[in-house]
């Protein structure tokens, strides 16, 4: 067959598609590092003043009081404890609670379940579309749902309880506060990053082919069996990274957080989850950088960005990882 | 049933020659089964008895519900959409679908081999040892193992790989692994659908070969879509068509060699000769 000759319209078209990706690849490229670059100046000032000795000195977050002359002090201790524990416990809640509603959409809820005699509907159709809802929500609403509804239950059914049962061992604590809690920034964590976990392990568990489940079964395994043995093995690497993505969203997610988080800056890391604390992303957003009481405090914000970025890179490239490795474990 | 007719249809004339022959027992016994998907009728009124020990092949065109026969046979039609059975189905004089029947236990007694292999993405010691592992023997796993490669006649050729991917074998020797993994159980019958069809000429005369050892030990029901395989490996022979509602339905039921050198009905021997359709 004859090489059809490219007429003009597509040599231009051509070379435009080109130039365009190109182009996308480079802006992509060129913002990044902008962000990197204006993270790393703006915090200048306080890499000078405190090094790495910033991740591990005292904890205050200490702004000279107005017209006071005592020295100035931050750290960033506080912030990375509190985002590590509530990035770690909104991903076990939501890995849980996730996996369990995508292997319930994808494998488990019956086909159609008759109401009152004529109604046929499929459980799956219907909650489905409701998790994605549930993805897309801005999380300013979530945030605003916690304070609303998630800090007064915590306040008045959940913490008295919890401290009731398991308030001897200190991570469970009694506390004062009004609900706020680290604990409460996990629960609404966990609400945001269920739907993503649920949404993406659905399409993964309902990718697994017919014949390899049917498989399993004929082998006189039970529905459960076939899961923990097929299922979930097969579709390790893809569910570990919608996890990873899950934890992504929580280590940087700022303004949810910093609606529940309680936020109060004592300089001491409680033992107790059910006192306030502050994550790295939450204490950005309660205090602008843009406008801060000293150049200092400006710059120390700053860091804590740095060590955010830090934090999520690391999220992802463990996410590569853990995916990579067990698709070489598989093939 | 009487001696006579025990003769004339299991032993197909012959005088009993050993003590299974006179034995042969009835494993399923299918009384005016019928299937129907929804508002579709698969299969229409199936009665017949497949016996111990023997290798029993269902041919007929395609559509015709040889696949859904089979599938009802260890219960796997079970959570398809619609499914509904008619009739009775045995199983050593139990019923399939009765109340006290477990479809977990059915299907650990009668092992199922698929059209197109399909092993899991484990090594190759990972799937024969899988549902040991789960049913709980978990004894002498590599014995085990061993064993049902080798009565798969799959062990030469593995042994040295057993913790290579399963996914890295060849189409014929996956589907031997599948039976494998299948007998690993010791499952009393074996249900094998169109097994060989995926496969090249070697691959299959392999399949075969490995049929005619392994009903010794177990039943097999075989759907096949090659006549010639049909003669080659199966004792009986059912031959399923469309009724005049289009529902399959089995039109004949005998030995092989009788089905094909002398059918009792016009449709069979229409369908035998090539004038099918
Ligand atoms: N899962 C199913 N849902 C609905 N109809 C089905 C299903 N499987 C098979 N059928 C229908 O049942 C009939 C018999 O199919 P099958 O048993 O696969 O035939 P065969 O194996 O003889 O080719 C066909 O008409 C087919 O469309
Ligand atoms: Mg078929």
């Amino acid at each position: 067959m004859r090489r059809r000759a490219l007429n003009r319209t597509d040599r231009r078209v051509n070379i435009a598609l080109r130039v365009l990706c190109l182009g996308a690849g480079l802006l992509l490229f060129v913002a990044l590092a902008a962000i990197v670059e204006q993270v790393i100046v703006g915090a200048g000032p306080a890499i000078n003043r405190f090094g790495l000795g910033f991740l591990t000195r005292s904890s205050d977050w200490n702004p000279p009081a107005q017209g006071a002359t005592t020295a100035e002090s931050y750290g960033a201790p506080l912030y990375m404890y509190g985002t590590v524990v509530t990035s770690l416990l909104s991903l076990i809640f939501s890995t849980v609670l996730g996996v369990s509603i995508g292997l319930f959409l994808a494998i488990v809820a019956p086909r159609r379940v008759t109401l009152g005699g004529r109604w046929r509907v499929s459980p799956a159709g219907l909650i489905g579309p409701l998790v994605e809802l549930l993805a897309a929500m801005p999380s300013v609403v979530l945030g605003l749902i916690g304070v609303l509804v998630i800090l007064p239950f915590f306040h008045s059914t959940v913490d008295p309880v919890i401290h009731a049962v398991l308030g001897w061992i200190p991570i469970f604590a009694k506390t004062y506060t009004a609900g706020n809690s680290l604990f409460a920034a996990s629960a609404v964590l966990t609400i945001m990053i269920v739907p993503i976990i649920a949404a993406l392990s659905r399409d993964l568990f309902s990718a697994v082919p017919q014949e390899l489940r049917d498989g399993a079964e004929a082998l006189g395994a039970t529905r459960w069996e076939m899961i923990r043995g097929v299922v979930l093995p097969v579709t390790r690497s893809g569910v570990t990274a919608a996890c990873m993505l899950g934890l992504g969203r929580a280590v940087g997610e700022a303004i949810a957080v910093e609606q529940v988080v309680g936020g109060q800056n004592q300089g001491v890391i409680h033992a107790s989850l059910f006192l306030g604390g502050n994550t790295l992303a939450s204490m950005i957003a309660a205090n602008d950088p843009a406008t801060p009481v000293t150049k200092l405090e400006g710059a120390s914000l700053y860091y804590l960005a740095l060590i955010l970025l830090v934090f999520v890179v690391v999220t992802i490239l463990a996410a590569r990882w853990i995916a990579g490795d067990f698709k070489a474990k598989f093939r | 049933m009487s001696v006579e007719t025990y003769e004339r249809f299991v032993l197909n004339g012959r005088r009993p020659t050993t003590p299974a022959e006179v034995e042969r027992q009835v494993v399923f016994h299918a009384d005016r089964v019928s299937v129907d998907y929804g508002a579709n009728r698969a299969l229409d009124n199936v009665s017949f008895d497949i016996y111990r020990n023997y290798a029993t092949a269902l041919i007929g065109p395609s559509g015709c519900g040889k696949s859904t026969f089979l599938r009802c046979l260890n219960r796997m039609n079970d959570s398809i959409d619609g499914f509904k059975l008619g009739g009775n189905l045995t199983y050593h004089g139990h019923d399939l679908y009765g109340a006290q029947a477990n479809r977990v236990e059915v299907r650990r007694r009668i092992g199922m081999v698929f059209q197109k292999p399909n092993p899991f993405p484990k090594s190759i010691f990972a799937n024969v040892a899988w549902a040991p592992r789960n049913l709980g023997m978990k004894a002498d796993l590599d014995a085990r193992v061993e064993r049902a490669l080798r009565s798969a006649a799959l062990w030469d050729e593995v042994k040295d790989r057993l913790g290579s991917s399963a996914l890295g074998l060849s189409g014929g020797q996956q589907q031997r692994l599948c039976i494998a993994r299948a007998i690993a159980i010791e499952p009393d019958v074996l249900l094998l659908d169109e097994p060989a069809s995926a496969l090249d000429p070697i691959a299959t005369a392999s399949i075969e070969a490995l049929i005619h050892d392994l009903k010794l030990r177990y039943t097999i029901v075989i759907v096949t879509h090659n006549m010639q395989q049909a003669i080659r490996v199966a004792d009986r022979t059912a031959f399923f068509s469309l009724d005049q509602n289009r529902a399959g339905t089995l039109i004949e039921y005998d030995s092989t060699d009788k089905l094909f050198s002398r059918p009792a009905d016009q449709r069979t021997h229409d369908y035998i000769t090539g004038q099918f359709g």
